[in-house]
């Protein structure tokens, strides 16, 4: 099965997989993330919520080393991205997917060249690139788009590309920048159904941004069923325990831990932000 | 905000350090892999086939009204036979190699300030480099070498058809002879000129794309930041190119002494 194929082999040793220590970042003056601190473990799903102008976008561009902090530092598998050269920041990224806020897909390339484009880069034989392509859009049941043209294609078909292309080198960490962003609810749920597949058939690490609250409890009280292809709800209101929220406001973290935690919390901005 | 001369300075002073680093990494880049042959080869095609219509008939006109304007001013002095030399040293000197880079500088720095800042204000620059490709390495070096290498090229066609048409006018207005023409054009010209004239196209071309390209990567505010950076790309690469005209001009002309 494509899922089957997709997973990781589990054997992951449980030092943090992301560790954000005191980062700060600073655009015109203007303090976009104040002190951050966080850790991401192995196999862990971490949702990052707060409104808009938080700094959550950046935050995910600090964690793939598109941006670098002021102060403070960040770990990635073990390695400090904050003082690496680009060039050795490139092999890093080879181990994680990211799938932007608005596709970022490459609008002069068909879809299977843009789910291709790593592959291609790496030199991966043409006849093994097009069947991991095949593979990988099969997970996000788009393979009858493989020789349409990003323009073609809905928004929600866009974001199923990206995130086809941010899993066909099978990352050990992948990164939603907003991936259900300007969606309708229907189309929303069906891409938080994709990242859950993602999340409970290969156990990817992953850090995920929603301004959607609905879609963040989505993910933390389903799972994915894999013999009915669909998510469905934990038993007795469970919650997902690999699957925690970070809050952010203004720059500064205001919540770290889990959905029991999060719901539970009792800081007036925070109930006023859930509410 | 009050404008301060000296966040002006500082903005202006790290915009040349910007540039200067991207360019140093473009034409570094090349002596290392990975290289994109393909996107060369792509580039060279799109520059300079591309722009080979536009070159040939700015060549071949600029070449006529050379020959046409300097008939009456010869004239005067009775010597209308010297039109050859005239065009074939204007050409090969000054105008062919100027008026080749501000043609290409107007269809492809534009066209690399608008196609590298889409992609920038849309992200795919960063998806680019999310993906563990150098977008430098990638998108412009290739333009930079491909118009290094075809903007020679198209000199050298500009230079033959502006004779060429000055050879039409001298011959079917003016009655000169054919064979006097071009004779007098050969001579005309010394190993002097051919270096001089065949220098210039190699740095208009890397000013072309290193402003181009420049501009495309620094481009912010969606799509009306991508029409400033295109206009920009346009302005300053053909001022740029008239200053190093001179500039070249100058040292050819203190090494060579013509």
């Amino acid at each position: 099965m494509a899922e089957e194929t997709l997973s990781r082999d589990g054997s992951h040793d449980q030092a943090p997989v992301v560790v954000f220590d005191h980062v700060s970042i600073t655009f015109d003056l203007k303090p976009v993330l104040d002190d951050i601190s966080f850790t991401v473990a192995p196999g862990e799903t971490r949702i990052i919520l707060g409104p808009a102008g938080g700094g959550k976008s950046v935050l995910m561009k600090l964690t793939n080393g598109l941006l670098r902090p002021d102060s403070g530092s960040i770990h990635v598998f073990g390695e400090e991205i904050s003082s690496m050269r680009e060039r050795d920041i490139f092999r890093l990224r080879a181990r994680i997917g990211m799938v932007f806020q608005e596709s970022a897909l490459f609008d002069s390339l068909s879809v299977e060249n843009n789910v291709a484009y790593r592959l291609h880069e790496e030199r991966v034989p043409e006849e093994e690139a097009h069947a991991r392509v095949v593979e990988a859009l099969k997970f996000v049941e788009l393979e009858k788009a493989i020789q349409k043209f990003p323009p073609e294609l809905s928004g929600g078909m866009r974001r199923r590309v990206s995130i086809a292309r941010a899993i066909i080198s099978r990352p050990d960490l992948i990164l939603y920048d907003s991936p259900t962003g300007g969606l309708d609810p229907i189309t929303s749920t069906t891409i938080i159904e994709l990242v859950m597949k993602q999340r409970d058939v290969s156990h990817t690490t992953s850090l995920l941004i929603t301004h959607r609250l609905q879609d963040a409890f989505t993910l933390a009280m389903h799972r994915f069923n894999p013999q009915t292809g669909a998510m469905e709800p934990l038993p007795n209101g469970g919650v997902d325990e690999s699957t925690k929220f970070l809050v952010l406001n203004e720059g500064k973290v205001v919540f770290d831990g889990t959905t029991r935690e999060l719901v539970r919390s009792t800081d007036p901005w925070l109930r006023e932000y859930l509410s | 905000m009050p404008f301060s001369p000296e966040d002006f300075a500082k903005q202006k002073i790290a915009a040349i350090q910007d540039y200067s680093i991207l360019s140093w990494q473009a034409i570094s880049d090349i002596f290392s892999r990975p290289r994109y042959w393909a996107d060369i080869f792509t580039q060279m095609d799109s520059i300079g086939v591309g722009s080979t219509p536009i070159v040939v008939l700015t060549g071949f006109f600029t070449g006529c009204v050379l020959a046409l304007q300097s008939a009456t001013s010869l004239k005067a002095f009775g010597a209308v036979s010297m039109t050859g030399n005239l065009v074939a040293l204007s050409m090969v000197k000054e105008l062919g190699p100027v008026l080749t880079g501000l043609m290409v500088s107007g269809r492809n720095a534009s066209g690399m300030a608008s196609e590298i800042g889409s992609m920038k204000v849309t992200e795919q620059i960063d998806a680019m480099r999310a993906l563990g490709t150098d977008p430098v390495r990638k998108l412009i070096t290739p333009r930079l070498y491909a118009t290094i290498f075809m903007l020679f090229f198209l000199t050298i066609l500009s230079d033959a058809v502006g004779i060429a048409g000055g050879a039409l006018v001298s011959v079917a207005l003016l009655g000169l002879n054919p064979s006097s023409y071009f004779s007098n054009s050969y001579r005309a010209l010394e190993y002097a000129d051919i270096v001089q004239g065949l220098t210039k196209p190699i740095f208009s071309a890397f000013i072309i794309a290193t402003v181009g390209c420049y501009f495309g990567m620094s481009t912010k505010g969606g799509t009306q930041g991508v029409g400033r950076s295109t206009t920009q790309a346009v302005v300053v690469s053909s001022v740029f190119i008239i200053i190093v005209d001179f500039l070249v001009s100058r040292a050819m002309i203190g090494v060579f002494g013509r």
